[in-house]
């Protein structure tokens, strides 16, 4: 399969609309979604710590840096990886499959087409290039859910919190965490596509499909994150 | 010419085609007749090369579409047209982008030269003011037409179709029929079509090919279906109570 992925587009001009397309369909349209969960789940985290550091020994800036390093190293990257896969995952399988039970996919193959280049590529290169933007997003939006919990609930100052997401930045981290989002990006964008490709039968069992999609990308993201994480910061 | 020798095809214990040999000639409109699982719609997904098949040999023109590589196949497929019992269209893009689509892909024609030609083949299928409606919008009658201008925009050599008619009531279908068989005759294209349509076979069968479980049982034309001694196409045939009393009739005033 991934052989005839990575060909040499058939036409320049229409690979790119497909490109633009997909950044379109997989990146822009989940920009709410990344945006809403990132806000409110840094906020939980904040609030989360906040209530568990409750010893006078243990400084409140820890809570910004707690914060900040758990939405950096996993939940912006990770967390939200998992529920692209949902949001995406099970879009492109449907979309794909619809067309193949539709035999729209053996269309495009009569007519000459390179479908697994055509309709798989300008999904890969559009998740593995928007991705880390929505993920820088997810980090931002998470850490200032965070800062407005403090300001919210009272359970910490600002200049802690600041002063805990100041604390020790290191950019690797941010590296790391980007890395990791690429790879998942990848895994996020082929395994839906295959489920959708090669399903066989009808509306059943592209739902099926997308169902299955779901469960295997999600599952081949913990596994990856496990030995990215070992490879990257072990 | 298409030429088809010794054609096997299996999946599994489940063989399909048992050694199919035939051959189709330019300027002709060639039906594939059988009741379903007689192995038509797989020996045209053989000639198309959606299917592999497991033996024997499948040439355009003296070219062995069998031994070319799945580069020179997508080249060669660039002659071909096919129309599918679905249609096929991409129901997310309008009339216009459906037929334009071949000609985006495999041409340098300008955005206006591109139109035109969808014009001209949308005018040949007897379709106007669509141009801008999505696929979901136009009946099945309609929608077989976008089928047909979007199998003959890059004016292929050989067209396929695969149960043209199917779903469309009789009046529709004849007219679907009469419109391939016209446009084979002024393109001089080679072509295939697979259909269980009696009607079919009446209006546009100047040479039916029978299949049986897998083997070309019989071979010949619309004027010696009706004639011929060969038990299992006179099953087929006589299946229909229009056609038994169309015999009986005949047979009383002889």
């Amino acid at each position: 399969m991934l052989g005839q992925v990575f060909k040499r587009p058939q036409k320049a001009a229409i690979f790119r609309e497909n490109i633009f397309r997909e950044i379109e369909e997989l990146g822009l349209k989940s920009l709410g979604i990344v945006a809403f969960i990132s806000f409110f789940v840094g906020g939980v985290v904040a609030i989360q710590t906040g209530l568990n550091v409750d010893n006078p020994w243990i400084p409140k800036y820890l809570i910004g840096f707690a914060t900040k390093r758990s939405i950096i190293l996993e939940f912006a990257p990770t967390f939200m990886s998992i529920i692209l896969a949902g949001k995406v995952g099970s879009y492109i399988t449907s979309s794909i499959g619809t067309m193949r039970v539709t035999e729209q996919i053996d269309a495009l193959e009569v007519m000459g087409v390179n479908t697994l280049n055509h309709l798989v590529l300008p999904k890969i290169i559009a998740a593995v290039s928007f991705y880390p933007f929505l993920v820088v997003l997810a980090m931002i939006l998470g850490i200032f859910g965070g800062w407005v919990s403090g300001i919210v609930t009272g359970l910490f100052s600002v200049t802690d919190y600041v002063e805990g997401i100041r604390l020790d930045f290191k950019p690797y981290l941010i590296r790391y965490a980007l890395t990791k989002t690429m790879v998942f990006a990848f895994i996020i964008a082929t395994i839906p596509s295959y489920f959708g490709y090669y399903v066989k039968g009808g509306s059943i069992e592209v739902g099926k499909a997308s169902t299955q999609a779901v469960v295997w990308t999600s599952v081949v993201i913990i596994v990856f994150n496990y030995f990215l994480t070992q490879m990257l910061l072990g | 010419m298409i030429e088809v020798k010794n054609l096997f095809k299996s999946f599994e214990d489940n063989h399909v085609l048992k050694g199919i040999s035939a051959t189709f000639n330019q300027g002709d409109t060639s039906l594939i007749i059988g009741s379903s699982g007689s192995g038509k719609t797989v020996f045209l997904k053989c000639l198309l090369g959606l299917f592999e098949p497991d033996q024997g040999d499948i040439s355009y023109d003296g070219r062995s579409y069998i031994e070319m590589d799945i580069s020179k196949k997508r080249e060669l497929r660039k002659e071909m047209g096919m129309v599918f019992q679905s249609g096929a269209l991409f129901d997310s893009e309008t009339i216009e982008d459906n037929i334009m689509f071949p000609l985006k892909m495999f041409t340098d024609q300008t955005k206006e030269e591109m139109l035109d030609r969808v014009s001209v083949v949308l005018k040949r299928v007897n379709l106007e003011n669509v141009n801008k409606k999505y696929p979901a919008e136009l009946s099945g009658g309609m929608q077989k037409r976008v089928a047909i201008a979007r199998a003959i925009v890059m004016n292929p050599k050989y067209l396929f179709c695969d149960e043209p008619n199917s779903g469309l009531d009789p009046r529709t279908a004849i007219i679907i029929d009469n419109l391939i068989k016209e446009i084979t005759d002024e393109y001089q294209m080679i072509t295939v079509i697979n259909t269980h349509d009696m009607n079919s076979v009446m209006e546009i069968g100047e040479k039916i090919i029978f299949l049986k479980d897998g083997l070309k049982v019989w071979e010949g034309s619309d004027q010696t279906i009706f004639k011929t001694e060969n038990q299992a196409v006179t099953d087929f045939v006589y299946s229909s109570n229009l056609f038994k009393k169309v015999r009986e009739v005949y047979n009383k005033e002889n």
